[in-house]
């Protein structure tokens, strides 16, 4: 194993998670995609401290990282699927290219 | 050998990535984001992260996975079929292969040679999270009761909304 395959698989998923962002029309794949780019940085990070070549003191910081990352996600999906759960009541459309109310 | 199962693991994760990008019904995509993250499971099994694999196939395969097919049950559903890219998706294909692009040029100029990988011992992980980590973490489950709150709130119907 090397360190490259991480990357490799970390940047493509990445690049994967940027188009959903830039080309979905509904909110929820656009948070699926969000979803898939901080996974990508997970893998990311998980490579990094498995070929860490520091001490034991710092070498669990990239899994401290990931738990830290994970957490972030999950409360940012709970309330990103709160929001549009109450759009949906609101407007019956989550398509963010329809939506222009904040529009002044 | 293990390059063998990280083979298999990261054609599980590219091929769910593509579905959930490119899936016609929103259902298919949401199981194609199960598919991404018990490969990504498996890569961090990989990578010598077991309790971070366990914690993903919990979080991740358990509770993410579910609240996105709950919300999608309390809508109706066939609202969210055939769905289509937006009329700029060449556009972020094309933002999308200049990251990449990006990013194979960094990893390929920085490429390190360091091959031995070693795990992390999981009270050694517990002690550096209660220990040095620990204001961090408090500060998480803050923001994770928050953000719930949050969401309880945002949700709830109002009472004189009677529909």
């Amino acid at each position: 194993m090397e360190l490259i395959y991480f990357q490799l698989l970390a940047a493509i998923l990445f690049c994967i998670g940027i188009y959903g962002v830039l080309a979905r029309k509904s909110a929820v794949l656009i948070l699926m995609s969000i979803e898939l780019m901080l996974n990508a940085v997970n893998i990311n990070l998980i490579g990094y401290a498995a070929f860490s070549s520091l001490g034991a003191a710092h070498k669990n910081l990239g899994q401290v990282l990931v738990i830290f990352i994970i957490t972030i996600a999950a409360a940012e999906l709970a309330l990103a699927m709160a929001i549009i759960l109450r759009l949906y009541r609101n407007k019956n459309n989550v398509n963010v290219d329809e939506l222009d109310i904040l529009k002044g | 050998m293990s390059v063998f199962f990280f083979a298999i693991a990261a054609f599980i994760v590219i091929a769910g990535g593509i579905g959930v990008v490119a899936a016609r019904n929103i259902v298919y995509a949401a199981l194609s984001l199960l598919a991404v993250m018990v490969g990504t499971a498996g890569i961090f099994l990989i990578g010598l992260a077991e309790f971070l694999a366990l914690v993903q196939l919990l979080i991740y395969g358990g509770a993410v996975v579910i609240v996105i097919l709950f919300a999608l049950m309390l809508t109706r559903i066939q609202d969210f079929e055939f769905l289509s890219a937006n009329k700029h998706w060449p556009l972020a294909l094309i933002v999308s292969i200049s990251f990449l692009v990006l990013f194979l040029i960094s990893i390929l100029v920085n490429k390190r040679t360091i091959t031995e990988m070693s795990g992390v011992d999981i009270s050694e992980l517990g002690l550096t999270l209660f220990a040095d980590w620990a204001i961090p973490f408090e500060l998480a489950s803050l923001v994770l009761l928050i953000a719930l709150i949050g969401a309880v709130v945002v949700v709830r119907r109002d009472n004189e909304e009677n529909r």
